[in-house]
């Protein structure tokens, strides 16, 4: 209950500053222009992948390239959307609201990330009437679809997630966001590395975030890469709600 | 002519309009004194940062209907106290327990019976008053068919009234010290815990401020922070005077104004007086010359030459124009406590 009124609270305070506006807006216009790009490329092959057998329909030639870069992006956005949930109440002092009120530090956390869940998935549903308006002209594979629209939607829960977390650590936002921007990085390209190591390739290809991504864009859903999306989500919540424990412990 | 207080006033009852009916209302706490009664509990509570103690072995209570004045210098451990009354800091060590339940046992049903206003107003600056308050009704579980009553009821104690529909952000500091204020007690909690409340204000919204917290005090407990001496001397019906992170003092208003009694007079006369007259009335310690015409009497404790030196002025004829005793300010009594302090650690290195 209390988890909704502060998750209520979070969601005004985005859509009353200009900042979720313009993200919108912005990653909308970003986005579009990809789709169109990629419209145009699979007009341009449509004749020559017609005589081929097994060949790509539009769901794989737009969507998924769509979904992809769109990850990329929010990548870089998640961290901005993210930087104040905690730290700015911190910084403010308006955090002590929260601490003297009748509300666990676990409904404080999952209210600030249910808020900021409810906005991106808004986004993520702006983003999804892209390759859906094609339904108009073609046929979609809404299976595929389905499982790209899963990927990215728990990729976004797992980026507010992490974004959640370092806001907790820091009473400067900016700071937030350049850490949780650098370990979603780091996260996303972890399975560069130990490529040529066949002891540790498996690992890092496990924790890789984009590994995991891939496979549900190809349309692959795989009950592993959903845990492994909902045990990271739910290993940085628990570590915020440890931080903001802590937070009474020590200043 | 002007006589002050001449022989009669000299037991105790100086503030007849502030600490007499304070002292009857304490009085009154005393006999109805019950475990009903007793809102806050704080035993043995420590608070270190690091190696630095920035609370020890502070122990007190509050019960229902008292004003507690929590009084003190910059850094003395004011707000870190006030900061583990409200769950915002968790002690190092000790128990707190507010309307008998314990604060770091059962969080929220503790924090229920609390309203706390921090240093700085906890106000989002991007919402009206109206939604604000009813956030914070709704964060402390305040049943929505109650919610509407219960902002009208804060905001008209609060006098907010008029300015519902304003951003916070845009109010003068004044108002959002009263947003603050109402926030924190619009679930009508048992403790109300304000940590200076009327830094920033202007003195009229100062006083006014003073008469919502005294009428607070009728109904709820209220724990004030404050190093405005006269404050204190005002609204609160206990003091307690702390000093780098110690209790150095703590009793009821009434006590504190009987210690602020002194061991003078100060004697104006038309005609000069002659000091060695006075020295030799009974009980004078010393005697002292301010001016041409007046003096400062020093006597002996316990005692009241007042009525002698009265008498005397009369026969000499000198023409008394006035008789005043001194009474120490509550900052005399301060520096008194908070010197004495520092002196004892001296003294055990030397």
């Amino acid at each position: 209950m209390m988890t909704f009124t502060i998750a209520g609270r979070e969601l005004r305070h985005l859509f009353l500053s200009p900042l979720a506006w313009c993200v919108l807006a912005v990653i909308q216009f970003i986005v579009a222009w990809m789709f169109l790009i990629q419209v145009d490329n699979f007009l341009k092959f449509a004749p020559s992948l017609a005589g081929m057998a097994n060949a790509p329909g539009v769901t794989d030639a737009v969507a998924a390239p769509l979904f992809s870069t769109a990850s990329v992006i929010l990548l870089m956005v998640v961290p901005i959307m993210s930087m104040r949930l905690v730290s700015e109440e911190r910084r403010s002092g308006t955090l002590s609201l929260l601490m003297s009120a009748p509300v666990s530090m676990t409904e404080i956390v999952l209210g600030k990330y249910l808020g900021l869940l409810i906005f991106l998935l808004v986004m993520l549903g702006l983003i999804t009437l892209m390759p859906l308006s094609l339904m108009v002209g073609t046929h979609l594979d809404y299976g595929k679809l389905f499982s790209g629209v899963l990927g990215l939607g728990l990729l976004l829960g797992a980026f507010a997630a992490a974004g959640l977390f370092m806001s907790t650590l820091t009473k400067q936002p900016v700071v937030a966001a350049i850490s949780s921007f650098g370990l979603l990085l780091l996260l996303w390209i972890i399975s560069w590395a130990g490529s040529g190591d066949a002891r540790f390739s498996p690992v890092f290809h496990y924790l890789s975030l984009l590994d995991h991504y891939g496979s549900l864009l190809r349309g692959t859903f795989n009950t592993a890469d959903v845990i492994y999306y909902l045990l990271f989500i739910i290993t940085f919540l628990v570590f915020s709600i440890r931080q903001l424990d802590a937070y009474r412990l020590q200043h | 002519m002007r006589l002050y207080g001449v022989g009669i006033c000299f037991g105790g009852c100086h503030e007849q309009n502030g600490a007499v009916a304070l002292s009857t209302q304490f009085s009154h706490v005393i006999y109805a004194m019950s475990n009903n009664d007793l809102l806050v509990k704080v035993e043995n509570l420590y608070r270190y940062y690091d190696d630095h103690c920035a609370v020890q072995d502070l122990s007190f209570e509050l019960r229902k209907g008292e004003i507690l004045g929590f009084l003190g210098p910059n850094g003395a451990g004011k707000s870190t106290t006030m900061q583990m009354l409200s769950g915002n800091l968790a002690p190092s060590a000790g128990r707190i327990l507010i309307n008998g339940v314990d604060l770091l046992d059962e969080p929220k049903r503790a924090k229920s019976a609390i309203g706390y206003l921090p240093e700085q107003p906890p106000v989002y600056a991007d919402l009206t008053v109206d939604e604000y308050l009813n956030y914070c009704a709704r964060l402390n579980r305040v049943p929505r068919n109650k919610l509407s009553n219960a902002r009208q009821d804060a905001k008209e104690r609060c006098g907010l009234k008029e300015v519902g529909h304003r951003l916070i952000g845009n109010l003068s500091k004044g108002y959002q010290q009263r947003v603050g204020i109402a926030q924190a007690i619009i679930h009508s909690p048992a403790v109300v815990i304000l940590d200076e409340p009327t830094v920033g204000l202007d003195p009229i919204q100062i006083r006014e401020i003073r008469t919502l917290i005294t009428e607070l005090g009728k109904e709820h407990g209220v724990i004030l922070s404050t190093h405005i001496l006269p404050e204190v001397q005002t609204i609160c019906s206990r003091v307690q005077i702390i000093h780098k992170g110690r209790l150095l003092y703590n009793d009821t208003l009434s006590g504190l104004t009987q210690r602020m009694q002194s061991t003078s007079l100060v004697l104006a006369c038309r005609l000069a007086p002659e000091m060695k007259f006075i020295n030799a009335l009974p009980d004078v310690k010393s005697v002292e010359t301010l001016d041409e015409h007046r003096l400062r009497i020093t006597f002996i404790a316990h005692t009241n030459p007042a009525e002698a030196v009265a008498a005397e002025v009369v026969k000499r004829g000198w023409g008394l124009l006035e008789l005043t005793p001194e009474r120490k300010s509550l900052e005399q009594i301060f520096v008194d406590l908070t010197a004495a302090d520092e002196a004892v650690p001296e003294e055990q290195a030397a």
